[in-house]
């Protein structure tokens, strides 16, 4: 049987870097076939080619045995290929149906549409309403919009872009049925990811790039993590070295936050308690989009709306407080979104520093430019930054570099509470080992940590008890030792012991 | 086929070179315009780039009309880099006018002896208080009701337009004057001091000169000058960091309100020597020009002042010299400020000649 999708020596230059270098892949129908590597290893690119977003310098893409010249991305549709992007486009305002229809031919009515995708969710098991709108809905089941809308076009090759970065656990196993379902049907799955265990349970090949070249084509039911690892980033990253923590006084306290949403997509908080010692790591899980953005803004300042007694900083009623008189008794911030928030995209890495650190500013606000220079300089230096220099903008750096430099600036702060939001979100394995192994050497110089994170690995790693942030709720906290992923994942979903939602039967435990 | 291609990196060398491209774009127009209007081109570039300059009375002049055109450009550039966007400028300039015109009226009505450079810093204080008044107006109905500055600056430049006409046509109106709409002629003593005795340059560009000196420290080198452009380009960042957006909106409205006013000021105690209904002839809004041509930075909105001056005067000289209306002024400026933001289009992206290079792919 032919390969339905075959590349052959497909390469792609960029002004600074290859971002594909000779690259071969073969998908058979039926398969569900993983593109494995690093962030910046040319996977994005790759499916960007075959979905005809991008047009290749070299190489042939033979579809069904036939040489293709995939110039858009209606070609690509019409080929029979299907995408699955790791960001939605769906307009929130509207119903799934009208989402759906948007994509479609004009020949059919709303009516008829929305009967298809009733069907084409029952098919495979799928819940989902067409006419609800968007905006209602979590975000596992607008990924279950985009697959429904890319199954309606009868796919013959579904390309599915780290569809899982944003599903509780529970939600992951049940995307596996439907895309077992799906090439059980003959249709071929590029599935794209950096998680080595989803990728052992789902695929049955594997094709691993690095540095824009294709470095191995597996079976992954026959590899290992660390097998795998190798593959992917060349070398086995350092274990982190997790001491026992000593937990001392009470650095943040936060007690019975509520707070109404800022905007119509936002979400309330509602009576959010939690409680950071000095020398511990809080980890805090939730699905995106569960009021993690609204509690960072609140703890950090940026949202200064909170009564001043709900928020206790180091002994002082914090509330209402800036965020400079919060970093000036001792709580440094990391955000999630580096440029445009953490950092300012045009300017130098040293004015950059200049948001949160004031020591190279004489009286009278006057910046004295060779001192915050070599400030830069040695925060570059210590956190192995990747970059020109104190004078490269912020924005010529890659992601991973930018958050180092940032956590540096922070950490370099000697902070005596330190939030981060998403510390390894886009950053390669090797930044984030680094990153992790600095916010626990914070950690055992005395520092408090709370750490924001959608990656249930990386809590795992870092934490040392763990809370679940959903609907704006926030969940018991519980020793690391205690929790188990499918735990978390169920309180992912808003179900904990006396929670306010009532629990289905047989989930709901006594309180202790 | 041309095709527009993103860059990997904005280009700092365009980002300069892009007014010097518009520049030469809008004298390839503005040849082609004298040419269909049946006068020699040479000649007709000479009215604009060339005669303005020439001589020490003409330079005088140029100075003359820079002087507003920098200070109101000044402040604009602040505005703009802190994303205050602030179009009414002009308004700020007549208030200014109003105040330190009114000022030197009290002075010539009471007949109260004063020294020319005495009354220099007067000027300056009158004119920046009438300024910051309109421009705190703006700032205000920002601050409280969120009303967009855009609007309400541009709006003030009409109500100032009233109440200058107002003062003129009433209660400030000259009784010897014939009933013309104009106050009577300011004492000399009230007159700012020239820099060259027979020319009409006065010192107020040395202040000019000096205040763009001042704003490349205050914007480069402060702290406060950092929250500010920090503010304007990226709003979420400034949160961050606990800068005020309130102060940073204050901060840049009175400052460019202020310096206009002092413009304006200047305006009125200087060349004209009284107020007229029609004292200001769009500096205000040429100064919007200068401040992009100058790409917000204060070196750059000295030359782009000079180059707007060269334009106004040039207009002048060739209604009289030529026959053609002063009004190519503007269409000229217009020009320019149409070539310059296509041309900062190429700072973010670079043309592809696609059917060029295809063909020359299959010639090799």
């Amino acid at each position: 049987m032919s390969d339905r999708l075959a590349l052959a020596g497909v390469t792609k230059r960029y002004p600074a870097v290859v971002a594909n270098d000779g690259v071969s892949l073969r998908v058979a129908p039926g398969e569900i076939h993983a593109v494995l590597g690093e962030n910046g290893a040319g996977k994005s690119t790759l499916m960007k080619i075959i979905y005809g977003a991008v047009r290749p310098d070299a190489g042939e893409i033979r579809f069904d045995g036939a040489p293709v010249a995939v110039r858009n991305p209606q070609e690509a549709r019409r080929l029979g290929i299907s995408m699955v992007f790791q960001h939605f486009s769906l307009f929130e305002t509207v119903t799934v149906a009208e989402n759906v229809w948007l994509g479609l031919d004009r020949s059919l009515s709303l009516a008829q549409v929305s009967a298809r995708i009733r069907a084409k969710a029952g098919e495979y098991g799928l819940e989902l309403d067409p006419e609800r709108p968007v905006h209602t809905l979590s975000v596992g089941e607008r990924q279950r919009v985009e697959i429904v809308r890319a199954l309606l076009t009868d796919p013959r090759l579904l390309i599915l872009d780290e569809p899982t970065s944003v599903l509780t656990p529970q939600a992951v196993e049940r995307l596996f049925v439907t895309l077992r379902q799906l090439a059980a049907t003959g249709c071929a799955i590029l599935y794209i990811s950096h998680k080595l265990d989803e990728i052992r349970a789902l695929c049955s090949a594997c094709t691993v790039m690095r540095a824009g070249k294709v470095t191995g084509v597996v079976d992954p039911r026959q590899e290992s993590n660390a097998s795998l690892s190798r593959l992917m980033i060349g070398a086995e990253p350092p274990p982190l070295q997790h001491r026992p923590s000593r937990a001392g006084a009470v650095a943040l306290a936060v007690r019975g936050l509520s707070l109404p949403k800022l905007s119509p997509f936002g979400v309330d908080l509602a009576e959010v308690s939690l409680e950071l010692r000095a020398g511990e790591v809080l980890g805090i899980a939730g699905v995106s989009g569960n009021g993690q953005q609204e509690l960072l803004a609140a703890l950090s300042g940026e949202d200064p709306r909170a009564p001043a007694a709900a928020i206790e900083l180091l002994g002082e009623q914090a509330g209402r407080a800036s965020p400079r008189r919060r970093r000036d008794l001792g709580l440094h911030f990391v955000p999630e979104e580096r440029l445009g928030r953490g950092a300012v995209p045009t300017l130098s890495l040293a004015a950059n520093l200049l948001l949160t650190r004031r020591e190279a500013l004489r009286a009278g606000g006057w910046i004295a430019r060779a001192p915050l220079a070599a400030q830069a300089g040695s925060i570059i230096g210590r956190f192995r930054v990747k970059a020109g220099g104190p004078h490269s903008p912020a924005r010529s750096l890659s992601g991973g570099n930018l958050q180092k430099f940032i956590m540096g600036r922070e950490i370099d702060a000697n902070p005596k509470v330190l939030i981060v939001a998403q510390p390894t979100w886009g950053v390669d394995v090797g930044a984030a080992a680094q990153i992790r192994a600095a916010l626990l050497s914070l950690r055992d110089a005395g520092c408090a940590v709370l750490v924001v994170s959608e990656e249930l690995d990386e809590l795992f790693e870092l934490s040392d008890r763990m809370m679940v942030i959903a609907k704006g709720r926030l969940s018991p906290s519980i020793a690391r030792a205690d929790a188990s992923v499918e735990r978390i994942g169920e309180w992912m979903s808003g179900l904990w012991p006396g929670a306010v939602d009532p629990a289905p039967a047989g989930v709901a435990e006594p309180a202790a | 086929m041309i095709a527009l291609e993103a860059r990997p990196e904005p280009s700092r060398a365009l980002a300069w070179l892009s007014p010097v491209i518009a520049l030469a774009i809008t004298v390839v127009v503005a040849a082609a315009l004298f040419v269909a209007l049946g006068r020699d081109p040479v000649q007709g570039l000479r009215m604009f780039l060339f005669e303005p300059l020439n001589g020490a009375r003409g330079a005088s002049e140029v100075a003359l009309k820079s002087t507003p055109l920098i200070l109101c450009a000044l402040g604009l550039a602040l505005c703009f880099r802190s994303n205050v966007w602030n179009i009414g400028a002009e308004g700020q300039f007549l208030l200014g006018a109003i105040t330190g015109g009114g000022l030197a009226l009290y002075f010539t009505a009471n007949q109260i002896a004063i020294d020319r450079w005495a009354f220099f810093p007067l000027a300056i204080l009158a004119g920046a208080a009438g300024g910051m008044l309109w421009a705190g107006i703006v700032a205000l109905l920002r601050d409280r009701f969120n009303a967009s500055e855009i609007l309400v600056s541009l709006m003030l430049v009409y109500v100032a337009n009233l109440l200058l006409s107002y003062l003129v046509f009433g209660p400030w109106k000259d009784p010897k004057g014939f009933n013309f709409p104009q106050t009577m002629s300011f004492a000399s003593g009230t007159n700012l001091p020239r820099m060259v005795t027979g020319l009409r340059m006065h010192w107020g560009l040395v202040f000019a000169l000096l205040t763009a000196a001042v704003m490349a420290v205050f914007m480069f080198r402060t702290f406060r000058g950092y929250q500010l452009q920090v503010g304007g380009l990226a709003p979420a960042a400034a949160r961050y960091a606990g800068f005020s957006s309130r102060r940073a909106l204050w901060t840049a409205l009175l400052v460019s309100g202020g310096l206009a006013g002092v413009a304006g000021a200047f305006e009125a105690v200087g060349p004209a020597g009284q107020l007229t209904p029609h004292l200001s002839t769009g500096y205000g809004f040429t100064a919007i020009i200068v401040a992009f041509v100058g790409r917000l930075h204060p070196v750059g909105c000295v030359l782009g002042s000079v180059l707007l001056s060269m334009f106004l005067i040039g207009g002048e000289l060739s209604q009289s010299r030529i026959g053609l209306p002063s009004a190519l002024t503007g269409v000229f400026q217009g020009v320019l400020l149409f070539s310059l933001l296509a041309c900062d289009t190429l700072i973010t992206y670079r043309i592809r000649w696609s059917g060029r290079t295809a063909a020359r792919g299959a010639a090799s």
